[in-house]
C-alpha cells in the first residue's frame, strides 16, 4: 500500500494533475451552485474536455474534482437559497436554510465546508483500506462470476434507485441494455438493430445519452415551470464565516459517525449519497438528547453537519464498486466509468496491478480536492455565490448549447445532435412519469460488458450450465433474483393486508 | 390512461419490435458457421425482449400511485410553459441541422441569441454581446486549446 501511494503521490503532485484538480474543484462548485444542475450533468458536460485530455489519471483527477465542487455547489445553493440542486443535499436545507434566514449564512457555510471535508477525507481512508482488499477477491472471479456480478448490481440499483418502484426501474434498465446492442458489436463484428442508419453502426454516444438523460431534463424542467427558477432571485449575504469552540465540540462526534456511516451506505450499489445524507440525518437526530432534538429542522449545526459529511463520504464509497469491481454504484460513477472506457481504461480488479498509478492518483486527489474546496472555494464562496444572479433567460440557452455542444465533440456528427434532442424529449416524458433515469443509463454503460461476459461464460461452458456449475454464480444470481422480487413482494403483502382491514406497521 | 402506463405500453411495443427483429430478421440472417456457436448476436438480444415485455406488463397491472415526495411540482401543469420549451427544442434541431451549412460561430451565434429570446429577453445589446462573446470564445477554446476543428464559418465560403 505505501508503495502504492508513493505511485499516487508522485502522479497527482505534477502540476497538470494539481491544476486539474483545482480547476475541476472550482468549474464543479460553481455550476453545482445553479439551481437544477446536478453532479451529472455537469460531469457530462466535463467529459468531452476529460476525454480531450487524453491522459486517463489528469482526466479522472479533472472529473472527480468537479464532482466533489458539484456537490460542495449544491449544498451553497441549498443553504442559501432552500434550492437543492441535487437530491443529495435535500437533507442540508432543512437545517442550513433556517440558519441562513437568521443571518447565519456564513456559519452554515463553514460547517458544510468541514463536515464535508472530513467526511470525504475519512472515505478516502477508508477507500484506500477496503478497495484493494475487494480488489484481491475479485481477482478469482471469472466471467461468469463477472457477468453474475454486474446482473446483481443492476438488479440492486433498481430496487434501490428510489421511486420505489422496482418494475418501472427494472424496465428502464433493460431500455438502457437495448440501447447498448444499437452498433455494431464487437463480438460478432455486425452491426446490429441499425435500421439501415449509417450513423448509428459506431452505436450511440454515451455523452449523447448522459446529456439526454441528466441535464436536457433539468434545463427544460427549468424552463417549464417557472416557479422553480424564480427562488433563484436573492444572493443573501455572507458575511463571518467562523464558528465557535463550542460548536465545533458538538458537531465533531457526528462527523466523525456519519463519515463512517455514510461511506459503508455510498458502497452499496443503488443506495449512494441521497439515502446517506437523509439516513444520517434521520440517526442523527434520534440519538440527539430531548432538548436538542427541537433545535432539528430550526437551524441546528448537528443537523446540518450530519447530511453534509454522510453524503460526501458515500460519495467516495461509491468509487470503490467502480475501482475494484468495474461495476458503478450511481448514476454519477456510471457516467465517471463510462468516460474511462473511452480513456481505453477499464475499470476493474487488474486495475490496481496493470495500472497502479490511475488508481492511486485519483485516492490521492479526493484529499487534495478536498483540501481544496476548504482552504480555496471557501473563502471564494461570497463572490461564488453571485454566479446565482445570472439571469435565467441566459443561463437556459447556454446549458442547453453546451449539451448540444458535449455530443457533438462526443461522436464528431449532427446526427447525434437530432439523437441527443430525440432522447432528451423522451428523458423529460420519463422523469415527468416517474421513470428513474440513472438505471437507464447504467445499463447503457454496463450493457457491452454484460453481454461480453454472457457470451463468454457461454463459450466456455458450451450453453448455460455455467449457471448452475459455478456455485458462486448460482448464488450471485439468487442474490439478484432476491433483491428484484422482495420488494414488491412486501408492498403486495402490505396491499392484501389492507384489503382485509388491517392496519400494517409501518 | 395516466402517463406512466402509456409509456409503459410503448416500451412494450418496442420491446416486441426489438424482439421481432431478434429471432427473425437476425436469426434469418446467421452466417453458417456460426450455426453451430451456443451464443449468436441474437441471444442476448433475446433474454432482454423478454424482460422488457414482462416488466412492462408489470408497470402496465400495477397499480398507480404517485410519489409523495416527488421532485416534479405536477399540481402546476397547466401553468407550464409549453411554447418556450417546445421553442428551445425547435431551437436545438435547427442548430444540429444548420449547425455545418452555417458554420460554428453563426449557428452558435444564432441559437444563444434566439434561445434568450424565446424566453423572453429583450435586452438587445447585452443579448449580442453576450452570443458574440461567448460563440468567439468557445471556438476558440474547443478549436485551439482543445484541438478539435469546428468550421467556423458558412460551408459556401470553402472555409
Amino acid at each position: 500500500m505505501i508503495e502504492g501511494l508513493l505511485i499516487g503521490l508522485s502522479t497527482a503532485f505534477s502540476l497538470t494533475n494539481i491544476l486539474m484538480v483545482l480547476g475541476g474543484c472550482l468549474i464543479g462548485t460553481f455550476i453545482g451552485m445553479l439551481p437544477g444542475l446536478g453532479p451529472m450533468s455537469i460531469i457530462a458536460i466535463m467529459i468531452p474536455v476529460a476525454i480531450t485530455i487524453g491522459d486517463p489519471s489528469a482526466a479522472l483527477i479533472l472529473l472527480a474534482g468537479v464532482y466533489y465542487g458539484a456537490i460542495f455547489g449544491g449544498s451553497t445553493s441549498s443553504i442559501l437559497i432552500n434550492a437543492p440542486g441535487v437530491a443529495s443535499t435535500v437533507a442540508s436545507s432543512f437545517d442550513g436554510y433556517p440558519m441562513s434566514r437568521d443571518g447565519k449564512a456564513g456559519k452554515a457555510l463553514t460547517i458544510a465546508a468541514i463536515a464535508s471535508f472530513a467526511g470525504g477525507t475519512i472515505g478516502a481512508v477508508l477507500l484506500m483500506v477496503f478497495a484493494p482488499m475487494l480488489a484481491s477477491v475479485a481477482l478469482l472471479f471469472h466471467s461468469a462470476e463477472y457477468f453474475a456480478l454486474m446482473v446483481v448490481g443492476l438488479s440492486a440499483i433498481a430496487a434501490f434507485a428510489g421511486t420505489g418502484n422496482v418494475a418501472k426501474a427494472m424496465l428502464m434498465t433493460i431500455v438502457g441494455l437495448m440501447l447498448a446492442t444499437v452498433g455494431t458489436s464487437a463480438l460478432f463484428n455486425a452491426p446490429r438493430f441499425t435500421a439501415g442508419i449509417m450513423e448509428l453502426q459506431s452505436g450511440i454516444g454515451f455523452i449523447t445519452l448522459a446529456m439526454a438523460m441528466f441535464a436536457l431534463p433539468e434545463a427544460l424542467y427549468l424552463v417549464l415551470d417557472p416557479a422553480r427558477s424564480k427562488r433563484s432571485g436573492d444572493g443573501g449575504k455572507i458575511t463571518n464565516l467562523r464558528i465557535t469552540r463550542e460548536e465545533g465540540r458538538q458537531i465533531a462526534p457526528v462527523i466523525g459517525r456519519q463519515s463512517v456511516q455514510g461511506f459503508f451506505i455510498g458502497v452499496l450499489p443503488g443506495a449512494g449519497a441521497t439515502i446517506a445524507s437523509f439516513l444520517g440525518y434521520a440517526v442523527e437526530r434520534n440519538i440527539a438528547s430531548a432538548e436538542e432534538q427541537k433545535l432539528f429542522g430550526k437551524g441546528s449545526v448537528k443537523g446540518l453537519a450530519a447530511p453534509e459529511s454522510a453524503n460526501n463520504a458515500a460519495s467516495t464509497g461509491s468509487f470503490v464498486p467502480l475501482l475494484t469491481l468495474g461495476i458503478p454504484g450511481s448514476g454519477t460513477t456510471a457516467i465517471l466509468l463510462g468516460a474511462l472506457l473511452a480513456l481505453n481504461v477499464t475499470p476493474g480488479p487488474r486495475l490496481m496491478v496493470d495500472s497502479p498509478e490511475i488508481f492511486w492518483s485519483v485516492i490521492i486527489s479526493m484529499y487534495l480536492g478536498n483540501l481544496v474546496l476548504l482552504v480555496l472555494n471557501l473563502p471564494l464562496i461570497p463572490y461564488i455565490a453571485r454566479i446565482l444572479a445570472v439571469p435565467r433567460n441566459f443561463l437556459i440557452p447556454f446549458i442547453l448549447f453546451f449539451t448540444l455542444m458535449g455530443a457533438y465533440i462526443g461522436q464528431n456528427n449532427s446526427t447525434e445532435l437530432l439523437l441527443l434532442v430525440g432522447f432528451g424529449i423522451m428523458a423529460t416524458m420519463l422523469k415527468f412519469a416517474d421513470f428513474p433515469l440513472p438505471p437507464l443509463l447504467i445499463g447503457f454503460i454496463l450493457g457491452g460488458m454484460l453481454e461480453d461476459n454472457f457470451a463468454r461464460s457461454m463459450q466456455l461452458y458450451d450453453g448455460v450450465s455455467f449457471i448452475w456449475e459455478r456455485p458462486m454464480t448460482m448464488v450471485l444470481l439468487i442474490l439478484a433474483a432476491v433483491l428484484v422480487v422482495l420488494p414488491g413482494l412486501r408492498t403486495w403483502r402490505a396491499r392484501s393486508a389492507q384489503r382485509r382491514g388491517v392496519s400494517t406497521p409501518d | 390512461m395516466t402517463l406512466d402506463r402509456a409509456i409503459a405500453l410503448f416500451f412494450m411495443l418496442v420491446s416486441l419490435l426489438y424482439g421481432y427483429s431478434a429471432w427473425f430478421i437476425m436469426d434469418a440472417r446467421i452466417p453458417p458457421f456460426m450455426v453451430q456457436n451456443p451464443v449468436w448476436p441474437s441471444s442476448f438480444p433475446k433474454m432482454l425482449a423478454i424482460g422488457g415485455i414482462f416488466f412492462s406488463l408489470l408497470v402496465l397491472i400495477s397499480p398507480h400511485r404517485p410519489r409523495d415526495e416527488s421532485d416534479i411540482d405536477l399540481s402546476r401543469w397547466a401553468e407550464y410553459n409549453y411554447g418556450q420549451a417546445i421553442g428551445l427544442l425547435a431551437l436545438m434541431t435547427a442548430y444540429a441541422l444548420l449547425l455545418l451549412p452555417l458554420g460554428f460561430l453563426a449557428a452558435t451565434f444564432l441559437f444563444l441569441m434566439l434561445g434568450s429570446l424565446i424566453l423572453g429577453e429583450r435586452r438587445w445589446v447585452l443579448m449580442i454581446l453576450a452570443s458574440g462573446i461567448a460563440s468567439v470564445g468557445i471556438w476558440y477554446l474547443v478549436q485551439e486549446v482543445l484541438g478539435i476543428f469546428l468550421r467556423p464559418l458558412p460551408a459556401i465560403l470553402g472555409a
